[in-house]
């Protein structure tokens, strides 16, 4: 599929969605507004394993920083929404800095373990101080972005379409092709004169700007900050499995593949605990059988350009 | 001229291994160098630690007069190095042109768009490699040869000092040879210091301006391409000293098929052509060796009668055809491969190594084989006890050879024995063939590049050359129509 088609496509998914609000009842805008959020945490994580190449097995250490931070410092210090959001964005950044500068040195599985390390970390310190963070019943915020239903979901849905626009096109752009080469051969990469690791840390920036910043108005969404919404491992896996079911390297397909992972939880809630088990299940086919994804699928059927 | 790239002192260790002595050469603009030597001589590592890919334990790399020994692989690009991999990575999700146009960007975060000029010379670059008419094509549909020259391409668009090739002419056929050949040789009309790697002098010969020759990381020689074929120590270390005689005419009055008979074998691998319609036999009782340099598709040959890697043609053993049979199907048929890496089991002892072989087989054959083994082998039975890694490279390679035999093959097959092995080392070696040779009736097929170890004990010979049989006859026709030619 060409970059034109995608956008186009993009911008279309992007006006139908925005009419929604005029046909659907608050649940089922309430849902989606609920899979925009996701499907930022999907895309930015599409961005450092699909193009980096960097497996994040913790892309909810990020989140949950963004989350956190912002939450904290409009609970205890009464921070305006805006300001607390850049805060959350910031922390996310500065904690994955942190983080990737040691791990990006290792090779092989060393950094995927290292991130999934440092989501245990993050949760266990704020159960452990619960007193201070609101441990696992959740903080509390004095703010929410909107009341109104429809606002809420006009809001989530700008969002990720920016998002989402800007991570595309970085993801087209000259320095997307040389995050793809590093991510795939850095040898060969290096050997062309492109610094992997400024590259692939660059990368990381960006992902974890757009985790913390999802996570922040996640929160200021839900008005409350809690471990099992942003930080838990199980989170974590939801958003990979969102991308990988999207589609790797498309950057789009992570978006659809949270939107499908959240409203097709909902659809078999009637199943119960199977629920989980069928959708699971159904992730496991798609990308046994088809690796490339939901996009994959549709780009292998449309032809190479 | 002042040198573009000029190398001194250059030593490389790993572990206690000296993969690269004290190399120093220099390459002047409109230069062509080529480094040669056999697997294992450190030609390659001398390659890398130019591009930095590994860092040299001592000695300087000047590119234009700056020391870059020890800099990072992307600040060594940046300063005019460019190298062309042997196996290409293209980025499958691109074309051509954006493969290309990869080579064109500058390392920097904020240029998120590349010029209208770097598109118009990537177009030009893919012109001059010859890559116009395949410019929109994805990376996976394009034939061997055009992955080659988008590599090409690549080393082209960053306009380095300093051209590194790796193999330049692997898997290549004759005719793209001859424009890859053109495409260096433009290289070196435009100024810039180039330096081939290759297993062997022949193949770069017609195109490099000095030769210097490898061998188990040292320095051996250093001239023109005919100076170093005429070398004493290349050829002794390409094609050993001198050689004795023994072979024994072929009986061909059985009536019986061959025992093992190769009919118009090929093998692909992905687009590069392995093994091109071979075809030979090997007679019950016979010892054959196959010689051709690294690469020329010995290790091919011998994985595809082990029914390791799929082949079109006919393979049939002891009158039957071997087609639709899984390698461990043919392993119990009698065919025992020793391949040239061994597969040792390190942390075992020699004889626990040696039981491992002869598994299947009841206690009294078993401890038979053994005591017979040992006999052939007197250095094993002193060294039972001790775990296989800690032999020398030449015990090894014993060992390898006693567990193959433990097997009771009918046919074995020897995959470069004395890959790696110092001189003193083959001459044991090829005692204990010449032993084996004399004492049972076994079937031998061998693959070598060392003539001299391969043809003292054979009694037919075959030649391979990029992928085919290109001569075929016993040893003593081989000295007088081979051997000045082969090298």
């Amino acid at each position: 599929m060409s970059g034109r088609t995608l956008w186009t496509g993009f911008l279309v998914a992007l006006a139908g969605l925005a009419l929604l609000p005029f046909g659907v009842g608050g649940y089922v805008l309430g849902l989606m507004t609920l899979a925009y959020y996701y499907g930022v945490f999907a895309m930015a994580w599409d961005l450092l394993f699909g193009f980096a190449g960097e497996v994040n097995f913790g892309p909810s250490f990020l989140t949950g920083l963004g989350a956190y931070a912002a939450g904290l410092l409009n609970h205890y210090a009464g921070w305006p929404i805006p300001a607390c959001v850049a805060a959350g964005a910031a922390a996310a950044v500065v904690g994955g800095v942190a983080l990737a500068v040691p791990a990006l040195r290792l090779s092989g599985p060393y950094f995927g373990l290292i991130t999934l390390v440092a989501v245990l970390l993050l949760q266990n310190a704020l159960v452990l101080n619960a007193g201070f963070t609101g441990g696992e019943i959740g903080l509390d915020l004095p703010d929410v972005l909107s009341a109104d239903e429809s606002t809420n979901y006009w809001i989530a849905l700008a969002f990720m379409g920016l998002s989402g626009a800007i991570l595309f096109g970085l993801s087209r752009s000259a320095v997307g092709l040389i995050l793809q080469a590093s991510g795939q051969d850095a040898v060969e990469a290096s050997a062309l004169g492109y610094n992997v690791t400024k590259h692939k840390l660059a990368a990381f920036c960006i992902s974890a700007l757009f985790s913390g910043l999802a996570g922040a108005m996640l929160v200021f969404y839900l008005g409350t900050a809690s471990v099992g919404t942003v930080v838990d491992i199980a989170v974590g896996v939801q958003v990979i499995i969102a991308a990988v079911l999207g589609g790797r390297r498309t950057i789009l397909g992570a978006a659809i593949g949270a939107i499908f992972l959240i409203v097709a939880g909902e659809l078999l809630r009637p199943l119960g605990q199977l629920s989980t088990f069928v959708v699971s299940a159904f992730a496991l086919a798609v990308i046994l059988f088809f690796p490339g994804g939901f996009l994959g699928i549709l780009s292998s059927r449309g032809g190479a350009r | 001229m002042s040198a573009l790239l000029e190398v001194s002192g250059l030593t490389k260790r790993f572990g206690g291994l000296v993969a690269v002595k004290d190399i120093g050469f220099s390459i002047a603009a409109g230069e062509i160098l080529g480094l040669i030597g056999p697997n294992g001589s450190g030609k390659s590592t001398v390659m890398k630690l130019i591009m930095g890919i590994e860092r040299p334990n001592a000695g300087s790399v000047r590119i234009d007069g700056v020391d870059v020994a020890g800099w990072p692989t992307h600040r060594i690009a940046r300063q005019g190095v460019g190298l062309v991999f042997q196996h290409s990575r293209p980025l499958h999700r691109q074309t051509v042109l954006e493969n290309i146009t990869l080579a064109l960007l500058p390392d920097s975060l904020f240029r998120l768009a590349a010029g209208s000029h770097v598109a118009a010379r990537a177009r030009e670059i893919a012109a001059r490699v010859g890559l116009e008419g395949v410019m929109h094509r994805r990376p996976s549909t394009l034939p061997f040869a055009d992955l080659r020259r988008l590599e090409l391409a690549k080393a082209v668009a960053r306009n380095p000092k300093v051209v590194l090739v790796d193999e330049p002419f692997a898997g290549l056929t004759a005719g793209e040879v001859a424009s890859f050949s053109e495409l260096i040789a433009s290289f070196r009309a435009e100024g810039h210091a180039v330096l081939l790697v290759d297993h062997n002098v022949k193949s770069v010969a017609a195109l490099v301006d000095r030769v210097l020759a490898m061998y188990l990381g040292e320095y051996v020689a250093e001239g023109s391409a005919e100076e170093v074929m005429r070398n004493e120590t290349v050829r002794r270390v390409y094609l050993g000293g001198k050689i004795e005689l023994a072979a024994r005419p072929e009986p061909t009055d059985t009536g019986r098929p061959p025992l093992l008979d190769v009919a118009g074998a090929s093998v692909l691998y992905g687009k590069a052509q392995a093994l091109e319609d071979v075809s030979l036999h090997v007679r019950e009782g016979e010892f054959v060796s196959v010689v051709g340099l690294n690469g020329a598709g010995k290790t091919t040959l011998f994985n595809a009668i082990s029914g390791l890697v799929p082949h079109a043609g006919e393979i049939r053993f002891a009158g039957e055809s071997l087609r639709g049979r899984s390698a461990a199907q043919i392993a119990r048929g009698g065919i025992v491969q020793c391949p040239e890496s061994r597969e040792l089991f390190g942390g075992m002892s020699v004889q626990d190594n040696l039981e491992l072989g002869g598994q299947h087989q009841p206690a009294p054959v078993r401890e038979r084989q053994l005591a017979w083994l040992y006999e052939l082998f007197p250095i094993l039975k002193a060294r039972a006890r001790q775990a296989s890694r800690t032999l020398s490279g030449g015990e090894q390679q014993m060992l390898a050879i006693a567990r193959a035999l433990m097997m009771q093959p009918r046919l074995l097959i020897l995959d470069e024995p004395t890959l790696g092995l110092a001189p003193v080392i083959l001459e044991q070696l090829s005692k204990a063939m010449e032993l084996l040779r004399q004492t049972t009736d076994i079937t031998v097929l061998l693959g070598e590049q060392n003539v001299t170890f391969a043809l003292p004990h054979a009694d037919r010979v075959y030649v391979l050359e990029h992928a085919r049989i290109v001569w075929e006859g016993t040893p003593t026709r081989f000295e007088a129509e081979m051997g000045t030619g082969y090298l």
